[in-house]
């Protein structure tokens, strides 16, 4: 019993805290897939040039109606189903993290 | 017929051109031009061929939207249908719930239970599956993951134990009771999370729709994103002013209360300056548009207040930590919870009182309650500050003015109205004409005032030859070949000693050394001002006064205001000096200027307060904006800031403490898993609560 407990506990931490998030190439325009967290969860863009992201929530659950970028000061309602589409520049290189309305699920934006 | 329509879907400035070029051979389309940094399309159109659908149809293969009217209140409406859908999924899992408690007790047959449950589990909770499935398909979890496994677990048990006989009692109360009291936490938290932007809302819906211009002779109402600049509107009384301007003729008081927070209508006539989203309470007024759209002190107001509600602050850090892992964790106590029951529990039952304990802690656990404990105070925060006219840039600002403990007014156009006008003339009309004469030209608010004055005394100027200006001494010139200076008094006589005791800045006049006149210039105290140091010093916040004015005019105001400590002398440049005097004390200093000329000076205090100048209130080197340049603000703004802070770490305790003291205690099965459903409900919904309270705080 102790050994499978400790195994499923391991496989629990593995599942979630041991993944990597894959960050794509360098992009100006992205689509952003909003349904249990975001995919891809992890966009490198190029600084110092206008960006854009389309988010598309197809997931009811009311965390995830927000998004928000705080170090940017942008937030977004994201209603269901919608295309939301953000244009952004960030000058300065680094790491723009984001998150939903509850802060449970997250992203980030590298800027390079 | 002239329209402008927003875009969605815009990308590039070649979806512009693309946009552009379809919309101009749309039937009945007789000119359009779309732009792609506003995002909008301005059409002319003939009604009669085409219409907003027809356009939207037309550059819709394209991917582009055309955003009617009707499409912008879709928003709130999906919001409202989001929180009714909560609403019906309690009232029936509600009904459920107490049918199979009662059904339970009752000895009703198992297969209805079952039945029931199964509508519960699959019906009213299927949002839960549904979020879960999509997470772990990111390999993330969030609060649904662990109710939809918590009630799983209980479900599946008793479904085994109905279906197969497995010997036991079934626990279908335990899921159907969570789900329903889940549902009901959801529901009441959506209606009161919308209660938190209220103050947003109400800013959004103050522009009118519509406005009545008048374009040559004929007038006629336009929608309000079809004004341009230099376009003429006539509002009346009852209505309300669309956008920035300024009158042109007529006369009125407007209510200004909803954009600046000023309570007392302004009167208003030719030459005034009128915001848009305020109400015309009066008479007829013809105004000429000079800020639309964007550009409006209403949109820019909007937009500061969105952007500090979007803001981290940085007491929050610690829940961006947890945050990530918290569901995790969760997770694995509970299987943790579970084993240890099950091998070092009594023997008989252990294995069932470990899965209701580790049901316990999956349900208990509630990650929301952290993630809103910051924004939802800073919501109500913010919009209450904007509703009384003062705008709090970000959350960084706000968690500095709670620690504010000195602060520093500019005099000039703070405390004082900016106006200086001359109160004394020593030497006559003949003075006042040479020391007028050698100022003409001037910006000087000193110069301002001697100009004033002789303009009204009628007096003719003389001209000027070899004009110099002293820097920070005064200036010098020659008229009808005599020199003349005008500037600093060079001895202190008594005379000079009496007026400077009295608050009022001197001037002298003179020719080779010999005084010929002197000037005296005092600028009024606005009435607020005294008030809004006493508030502040009652609130245990050190005020202090600085000006470029001598010690002994400095000392006057300081006086006549109760600030007992002043910098006088000080150079426009060292200003900012001033501040990093005060911060070397280990003081926490506000400083509250113009926005403008003391720009450093705001930056390096730890927070600038700014007075908005005009219709301008986006001020870069400000961390609070004061709209109404009203002073009794700033002892308001720190109290308001004080108030949010306090709410934010009362949320931020609670939601630690609650996970923190209940996870182990459900772990322990002290807790049943109904009960801790009702404790997980009212743990968000208080953290929402506690930061609504803040619209109670008296302001």
């Amino acid at each position: 019993m102790l050994t499978g407990a400790l195994g499923l506990i391991g496989f629990i931490y593995w599942f979630f805290l041991g993944k990597r998030d894959e960050a794509g190439e360098i992009t100006t325009n992205v689509k952003v897939k909003v349904a249990g967290g975001y995919s891809p969860a992890l966009v490198r863009i190029p600084a110092g040039k206008e960006v854009t992201i389309t988010l598309t929530r197809t997931d009811p659950t009311d965390c995830l109606e927000e998004f928000t970028i705080p170090d940017l000061k942008i937030k977004k309602s994201l209603p269901m189903g919608e295309e939301v589409v953000l244009k952004l520049k960030i000058s300065k290189r680094g790491e723009y993290p984001w998150h939903c309305g509850m802060n449970m699920y997250h992203g980030k934006l590298i800027a390079v | 017929m002239t329209k402008t329509f927003p875009i969605a879907g815009m990308h590039c400035a070649s979806c512009a051109v693309n946009i552009q070029r379809v919309l101009r051979k749309t039937p009945g389309v007789v000119a359009a031009t779309v732009n792609y940094a506003t995002e909008k399309a301005n059409v002319e159109y003939d009604p009669a061929q085409t219409d907003e659908m027809k356009m939207g149809e037309a550059i819709k293969p394209l991917g582009y939207e055309l955003v009617t009217e009707q499409q912008m209140d879709v928003v709130t409406e999906k919001k409202n249908n989001e929180v009714n859908r909560w609403k019906w999924k309690f009232i029936v899992g509600g009904v459920i719930s107490v049918i199979s408690i009662w059904g339970s007790f009752t000895g009703m047959n198992w297969g209805i239970l079952l039945v029931l449950a199964t509508i519960s589990q699959f019906g009213v909770g299927w949002d839960f599956y549904k979020t879960t499935w999509a997470s772990l398909q990111n390999r993330m979890a969030n609060m649904d993951t662990l109710i939809a496994i918590g009630t799983s677990v209980a479900y599946g048990y008793s479904a085994a134990i109905t279906l197969f006989g497995i010997k036991g009692e079934p626990y279908f109360d335990t899921s159907v009771t969570i789900i329903a009291l889940i549902v009901l936490g959801k529901w009441l938290e959506a209606r009161a999370r919308g209660k938190t932007s209220e103050a947003i809302k109400r800013l959004m819906g103050l522009q009118p729709k519509t406005a009545k211009v008048i374009r040559g002779d004929r007038e006629f109402e336009i929608r309000i994103d079809e004004i341009v600049v230099g376009d003429k509107i006539r509002v009346r009384p009852g209505e309300k002013v669309p956008v920035d301007g300024v009158v042109e003729s007529g006369e009125t008081s407007i209510d200004e209360s909803m954009v600046t927070g000023e309570s007392i209508p302004v009167y208003r006539h030719d030459g005034d300056a009128v915001i848009g989203g305020t109400l015309n309470t009066s008479g007829t007024i013809i105004f000429v548009a000079k800020k639309v759209g964007s550009e409006t002190m209403l949109a820019q107001i909007i937009k500061l207040v969105e952007e500090a509600q979007a803001s981290r602050a940085p007491i929050q850090k610690l829940v961006d930590v947890i945050s990530g892992y918290f569901v995790p964790v969760v997770l694995m106590i509970s299987v943790a919870t579970f084993a240890g029951w099950y091998v070092f529990g009594p023997s008989t039952s252990s294995g069932l009182l470990g899965m209701l304990a580790g049901i316990a802690v999956l349900i208990i656990a509630c990650p929301c309650a952290l993630g809103l404990a910051t924004p939802t105070a800073l919501v109500v925060g913010t919009g209450l500050a904007a509703q009384h006219g003062i705008l709090i840039k970000d959350a960084q600002n706000l968690e500095v003015a709670y620690k504010i403990n000195h602060v520093i007014f500019d005099k000039t156009g703070t405390l004082t109205e900016g106006k200086p006008v001359v109160t004394d003339i020593k030497g006559g009309d003949e003075v006042l004409k040479l020391a007028a004469s050698l100022e003409a030209g001037s910006e000087h608010p000193l110069a301002r005032a001697i100009l004033d004055a002789a303009e009204k005394a009628a007096l003719k100027l003389e001209r000027v030859e070899k004009f110099e200006g002293l820097a920070g001494e005064g200036v010098k010139g020659i008229i009808n070949k005599k020199e003349y200076r005008l500037g600093k008094p060079l001895a202190e006589t008594d005379e000079v000693k009496k007026m400077e005791s009295e608050g009022k800045t001197v001037v002298v006049l003179g020719t080779k050394g010999k005084v010929l006149g002197v000037i005296a210039i005092a600028d009024t105290v606005r009435e607020t001002a005294k008030e809004a140091v006493a508030q502040l010093q009652k609130q245990k916040i050190e005020v202090s006064l600085l000006t470029g004015d001598n010690p002994r005019t400095a000392a006057a105001i300081a006086k006549q205001l109760g600030i007992k400590r002043y910098f006088a002398q000080v150079k426009p440049a060292d200003k900012e000096k001033a501040v990093r005097q005060l911060q070397g004390e280990g003081k926490i200093v506000a400083m509250v200027g113009d926005g403008v000329n003391d720009a450093p000076a705001l930056s390096a205090a730890d927070v600038g307060i700014a007075m908005a100048t005009g219709t301008d209130v986006a001020m870069e080197a400000a961390g609070i904006t004061l709209v109404n340049r009203d002073l009794k603000s700033i002892p308001l703004a720190l109290k308001l800031s004080r108030s949010t802070l306090r709410t934010i770490k009362t949320n931020l305790f609670w939601a630690f403490a609650y996970n923190v003291v209940l996870i182990p205690v459900a772990a322990l099965g002290i807790l049943s898993p109904i009960l801790a459903s009702a404790a997980m409900a009212t743990s968000s919904l208080s953290v929402v609560g506690n930061s609504l309270l803040l619209k109670k705080v008296k302001l």
